[in-house]
């Protein structure tokens, strides 16, 4: 589903990502860690082209990611992406924010669109507040509606970049089982996190970055049993003991 | 001293409601336009490929660098010469304003898009919206919002540069209290009944955007 092969990129002279290499299969989920400043909100945002790349291929469900124009519009369409920082639109309602890309981008009749997005919202347990403000919701309210507003688009994969990062943590479980529940459902599914016991339970592959490097990327019980370099290992034995 | 006559204000009322009157179409139109123009301009200034931004800068420094008054006595002498045909005073200096005030407007357009969360655009991309829509659904929504109080403000500025406008022999509110004041020989009551108005005018102005303010902070 995605292919990423030999990615580079640069700002300026600092070289971010390193002829990255790997691939999401359909149905898979791979979890992305790594040290803060490693490089992995960069190397996801390059999937759907909101980073451009210098050097390398990618393609989702078979189509390049180029750097502009129509079809790369056309393909960010069909790839869902949720942020560490929710990024709900404030001026709107969270029924709106759900429904938006859907009437604009989609052409959906406003009332199919209100139809999908009121199932969605029910799915995710934010059926009640659907004519409130972002403003008005915790952050675990605030990530389920993004979550849901990405669904609303029906994604043909999800992108996630440390979704519970900026969460107190008595609202990181909340999120965490709806992306669990989408993962069981067999969404394609490409999740940024530091998330441990979610990695465990739910991803296929861990991809290991460090310093713009995909340093390992292997099956999910071969990397937290025997990790292969000493920056995974020393990685795991800080995140795993706090 | 003699007593306050205010029938030089009362019996030329309706000269000097003309006046105002051409004062407040030359003010609101050139907001309508100096915004619009004012937006096209800071976003191509943010995203158009080089040398679009440098040139929308040049504009913009220059005609900030630019005493306004000389503008409009520019524009009154280009814009004929330009089309071939006269044109008359109130759309040259109308043409004026609006492109001076767009670039007061364009700079504070500016700040307020970058001043919107560079993640939000990057969420409206990411779901599929082209460049153009994420503006019109995202950003500006956000940008006018917080920016409206210094908008209005601007606005404000723009009704009292209005008055700039005898220069080409256009009469709006000032001009034509001095017209009167001047023939009446009453200068005192007119000059004190149009700083009445414009008082009023610019504070309920500023009242209404202190309020605007904070309602918009909540
Ligand atoms: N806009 C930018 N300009 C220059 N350097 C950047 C920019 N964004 C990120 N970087 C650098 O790229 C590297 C990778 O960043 P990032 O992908 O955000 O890391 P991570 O998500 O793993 O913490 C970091 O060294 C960061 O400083
Ligand atoms: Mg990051």
């Amino acid at each position: 589903m995605i292919e990423m092969h030999e990615v580079d990129k640069w700002y300026g002279t600092h070289n971010v990502l390193k002829r990255c290499t790997t691939h999401v299969a359909k149905g898979e989920v791979v979890v992305v860690c790594g040290p803060s400043g490693s490089g992995k909100s960069t190397l996801i945002k390059t999937v759907n082209g909101l980073e451009p790349f210098q050097g390398g291929r990618i393609t989702v469900d078979g189509q390049a990611v180029t750097t502009s124009g129509r079809d790369l519009t056309r393909l960010r369409a069909r790839i869902g992406m949720v942020f560490q920082s929710f990024e709900l639109y404030p001026h709107m309602t969270v029924l709106d924010n759900v429904c938006l890309a859907q009437t604009v981008v989609l052409k959906r009749p406003r009332s199919e669109a209100e139809a999908k997005t009121e199932a969605l919202l029910r799915r995710v347990g934010m059926i009640d507040h659907a004519r409130k403000h972002p403003g008005q919701l915790s952050g675990g309210q605030q990530q389920r509606v993004a979550i849901a507003r990405a669904l609303a688009m029906d994604p043909i994969a999800m992108l996630f970049d440390e979704p519970t990062s900026a969460l107190d943590p008595e609202m990181i479980n909340e999120v965490l089982d709806v992306m669990t529940e989408l993962a069981l459902e067999g969404m394609t599914m490409m999740v940024v996190t530091h998330e441990m016991g979610f990695a465990r339970r739910v991803a296929h592959r861990v991809v290991f970055m460090d310093d713009g490097q995909i340093v390992e990327d292997r099956s999910k019980d071969a990397f937290f049993d025997h990790p292969e370099t000493d920056r995974a290992q020393l990685f795991l034995s800080k995140i795993l003991h706090h | 001293m003699t007593e306050f006559d205010w029938t030089a204000v009362t019996n030329n009322l309706p000269f000097l409601m003309q006046g105002l009157f051409l004062t407040f179409q030359l003010t609101i139109l050139a907001m309508v336009g100096g915004i619009l123009l004012g937006t096209v301009l800071a976003i191509l200034r943010l995203s158009a490929p080089a040398p679009v931004p440098q040139l929308i800068a040049g504009y913009v420094n220059g005609l900030r660098a630019m005493p306004l008054i000389l503008v409009i006595f520019w524009f009154y002498l280009l814009v004929p010469l330009a089309l071939g045909r006269p044109v008359g005073a109130f759309p040259s200096a109308l043409i004026a304003f609006t492109l001076f005030e767009a670039a007061y407007y364009s700079e504070i357009i500016r700040a307020g898009i970058q001043g919107v969360a560079r993640g939000q655009l990057q969420a409206a991309l990411a779901s599929g919206l082209s460049y153009a829509q994420a503006m019109r659904y995202i950003v500006l929504p956000q940008a006018f919002r917080a920016m409206l109080p210094i908008l209005l403000t601007q606005s404000i500025i723009l009704f009292q540069d209005t008055s700039l406008v005898y220069v080409v022999g256009l009469r709006d509110f000032l001009t034509a209290a001095n017209i009167v004041a001047s023939r009446d020989q009453r200068p005192v009551e007119m000059y004190l009944f149009i700083a009445a108005v414009y008082l009023v005018l610019c504070a309920g102005g500023s009242f209404a955007v202190r309020r605007l303010q904070r309602r918009l902070a909540r």
